[in-house]
């Protein structure tokens, strides 16, 4: 049997800052929060823009799919290197079939079904997790120069 | 209500995205610019973000529906002063933005504007030419 040796490094949590987003201007607001974060910790201007702009589809598909929820915002770090991770968490309808939903051009409502599939493309860490009638978490990590 | 300005010189219109677009803003822009085409009979839409940061999946359908909605009404759509890294997230996130013409600044993509009018019919024609025996 193969040995898995890939150390998984500990993430720690350096600071949390929950964001209701219940309507369109919370989303403004967030992504200026998020804009913050990613500035304080250094991260360059493309990883800034990859991060909001993920942090931009999730959010729209939290307040779409989810009827809004909660985005917590946190600088992690993984040993010598920093980063933000997003966590936004709706209790929503949940997803049936996420592997559908990951597939690019899937799409339950009328858009192009870009939302998830490339979200995860901009990010470092994707992760998904719903029940249906329950709600959907979603977590992402994008780490200052990964 | 936030509005965006949509500017009337000449064939063309001119709009000037200043403000990070959230979705309603972008949808009223989408309406207002195709009904200004329509009054003004303009020939073509000069659309300058350089002042975006931010262009997620949404905003960029929105961009393509201005483009494809003034091209069947006979405008022409250049989308100009994109940041870098815009144009990196947008390619990553899947999004290539097909059939928008698209230029670095306002001056190119006012001649670009131009060059397109100036060829008219019979040099449609040689294009369509190329592309066949291609």
């Amino acid at each position: 049997m193969i040995l898995m040796s890939k150390k998984l490094p500990m993430i720690l949590s350096l600071s949390k800052d929950p964001v209701q987003v219940r309507q369109e201007q919370d989303v403004v607001f967030l992504k200026n929060r998020v804009k913050e974060v990613a500035v304080r910790i250094k991260m360059g201007l493309v990883n800034q823009t990859r991060l909001i702009t993920a942090a931009s589809e999730l959010v729209r598909n939290m307040m779409r799919y989810g009827n809004g929820g909660v985005c917590l915002i946190e600088v992690v770090s993984s040993g010598r290197i920093n980063g933000v991770r997003l966590t936004f968490t709706d209790k929503g309808p949940g997803i049936p079939d996420i592997a559908a939903a990951m597939r690019d051009g899937f799409s339950t409502g009328k858009s192009l079904g870009l939302g998830l599939p490339g979200t995860k493309r901009l990010v470092n860490e994707f992760d998904i997790k719903s029940k249906v009638g329950e709600g959907t978490t979603v977590t992402i990590i994008k780490w200052a120069n990964g | 209500m936030d509005k965006i300005p949509i500017l009337r010189m000449g064939a063309f219109l001119l709009v000037t995205i200043q403000v990070d677009l959230y979705d309603r803003l972008a949808l009223n822009l989408e309406s207002d610019l195709v009904n200004m085409v329509n009054k003004t009979s303009a020939k073509g839409v000069l659309i300058d973000i350089s002042a975006v940061s931010i262009v997620d999946s949404f905003m960029g359908r929105i961009i393509g529906n201005i483009a494809s909605m003034s091209k069947i009404l006979d405008a022409e759509t250049v989308v100009v002063g994109m940041q870098p890294a815009v144009a990196i997230t947008l390619i990553e996130l899947g999004l290539p933005l097909k059939g928008v013409h698209t230029a670095l600044d306002m001056e190119k993509g006012m001649s670009l504007l131009k060059s397109m009018m100036d060829s008219d019919d019979p040099d449609e024609q040689e294009t369509a030419d190329d592309t066949i025996t291609e």
